[in-house]
């Protein structure tokens, strides 16, 4: 079998998650050849075969472009499948190389199984094992799936170009917001989810942590609801953290949110499900009311 | 201006999943349905739309599924969308997402839409493909996980959303596809008024057949629940206790409790 990487690139650099991709060929057992919108002046040094777009003609952020040179590369090297990141660059362009090809798109992927591909499902709480049954197949894997393996060597270089209209003009970079407060060098978090049920039950949370000597966090779902401000969220838009101790209060355990935590110490959760999948990082999972649990906690860590 | 927003009809993810009999989706026996988070953002923005221009646009909501997804489609119209189409599919849980976005192009095609709303991804399945395979279907521009939004002259100046919180500027014309992230805008609740409205707003029921006659690119084979990793300890009963035995955990294993 034979792969067809498109790595990743932005603001100078190759994204470490362009590693990942090499990691799922050998999990396949795969053949292996990148596709990166990079700097030739300045390849990665990766023992593979590389197709390389200059990232002066061909942008970060221009999908139709993008979609061309991969389906190019597609022509030119005939893989059996073509293998993207879960990623905002990787989701955006998978399914117009997809459509393209009139190939079955397997999305955030986490394993192999079976001659199929095992995918979570009901944020999480389910699996499911899926087939394709188109010659070529588009696959998006899921961040931290399969451990990076980066190979040694140098590239066979080749440089490719195209040319194609562009509907959609990219203008630049918003930065992340200010954080008034840095959760990356915090040794305690308490994390509030939506399961704390409204915004007066931050106070609740913030005296937990308070009490714990630690930072307040959030998960996305409390940020979004405008109940936290987003410099204390945690996960994939937010901050990734890896404190001695987490709390996680009311939080599901979204992928986006495990992947931002999950290299903690110590996960201590508290959650009315028994079956959140909070309960596959933490350490200690406390099933309970946490309306009640937390300012009991609370009053007993304070005495 | 024509405006479509695509919404799906999701379970709640607070339930407890049993497969089906078949083995390949959930048993819908206790489950409990709504709109699809990301879709209300869409529903949301598209209205607004609508509103900033004086309520002018004529805003389609479109949903695929059994019986059931009216009542998504009732929200929709509730929160301010003109009329629905309901795809009446009692099978829509086994399409994949080429089929379904076959389906929605198959309808608004040659409509005219200058401007196709919906989430960037569903809640259950979360392929993030729909939008974008639409899109590439009717020839028109995509742009996915859309945290801004600005309608200006005729131009689209808006945000999409990377990792690590930062924010990708673009500006683009319609007609245009846009998948709408978390946090773009905060959907309304309807309000009463609004709901008795909407029973008088238009709704079309077409036959799935009608607008769909591919079959699937990729089959479910299996649901199932995922193995428990273990290791974790769990533990249940009565607060007090509860607290006692947090606390002499936390002060055995962390280092951080004096």
């Amino acid at each position: 079998m034979k792969v067809l990487l498109v790595g990743e690139y932005r603001e100078g650099k190759v994204l470490d998650a362009t590693w990942e991709l090499f990691g799922y060929a050998a999990k396949a057992g795969a053949e292996a050849v990148l596709f990166l919108v990079g700097d030739p002046a300045n390849p990665p040094t990766c023992g593979a075969k590389l197709l390389l777009a200059d990232i002066a003609k061909a942008g970060e952020y221009n999908p139709e472009l993008h979609k061309k040179l991969v389906l190019d590369a597609v022509a030119a090297e005939s893989p059996d499948q073509v293998v993207f990141c879960h990623s905002s660059y990787g989701w955006d362009l998978a399914p117009r190389v997809a459509s393209a090809l009139e190939a079955a798109q397997v999305s955030e992927i986490i394993g192999l199984s079976d001659g199929g591909f095992e995918l979570g499902s009901c944020n999480a709480k389910m699996r499911r094992l899926v087939k394709p049954s188109t010659p070529k197949v588009v696959v998006t894997i899921q961040g931290g799936a399969f451990p990076a393996a980066k190979p040694e060597g140098s590239p066979a270089l080749s440089i490719v170009s195209s040319e194609a209209p562009s509907r959609i003009e990219f203008l630049g970079y918003d930065p992340p917001e200010k954080k008034d407060v840095d959760l990356a060098k915090a040794e305690i978090i308490v994390s509030a989810g939506r399961g704390i049920g409204k915004k007066d039950n931050v106070a609740m949370i913030a005296a937990l942590a308070k009490a714990l000597g630690g930072e307040l966090g959030a998960s996305r779902p409390v940020v979004d609801a405008g109940w936290v401000e987003q410099s204390h969220q945690v996960g994939t838009t937010g901050q990734t953290v890896s404190p001695k101790l987490y709390v996680a209060c009311g939080i599901s355990g979204a992928i986006q949110h495990l992947a931002g935590m999950k290299k903690s110490d110590f996960v201590l959760a508290i959650n009315k499900d028994k079956d959140a999948p909070i309960g596959e990082v933490a350490d200690v999972l406390v099933v309970t009311d946490l309306l009640q649990f937390v300012p009991a906690l609370t009053a007993k860590l304070a005495k | 201006m024509k405006l479509l927003v695509c919404v799906k009809q999701v379970a709640d993810l607070e339930s407890r999943f049993k497969p089906n009999a078949a083995g390949t989706w959930y048993d819908e026996a206790d489950v409990a349905f709504r709109m699809n988070e990301y879709d209300e953002y869409a529903v949301e923005e598209a209205v607004r739309l609508k509103e900033k221009l004086g309520g002018e646009p004529d805003l389609t909501v479109i949903s695929i599924g059994p019986e059931r997804v009216g009542e998504a489609i009732k929200k929709a119209l509730a929160m301010g969308c003109d009329r629905g189409v309901h795809v009446l599919d009692p099978d829509a849980a086994s399409k994949d997402p080429s089929q379904i976005a076959a389906i929605i192009a198959a309808f608004a095609k040659d409509k005219g839409f200058d401007l196709v709303f919906t989430g960037m991804q569903s809640q259950d399945r979360g392929s993030a493909q729909v939008g974008l395979l639409v899109a590439e279907r009717l020839g028109i521009a995509a742009l996915s996980t859309m945290v801004a939004f600005e309608w200006a002259d005729g131009v689209i100046a808006a945000k999409r959303e990377l990792e690590g919180g930062i924010k990708a500027r673009v500006k683009l014309r319609p007609p245009a596809l846009l998948t709408c992230q978390l946090g773009l805008n905060v959907p309304r609740y309807p309000t009463l008024p609004n709901i008795m409205k909407a029973k008088k707003k238009e709704l079309l029921v077409l036959p799935v057949a009608d607008l769909l006659s591919e079959g699937a690119k990729a089959v479910t084979q299996k649901f199932y629940a995922p193995a428990r990793k273990g290791g974790g300890l769990v533990l249940e009963g009565d607060t007090a206790d509860l607290v006692d035995k947090t606390i002499a955990i936390l002060k055995e294993k962390t280092g951080v409790l004096r």
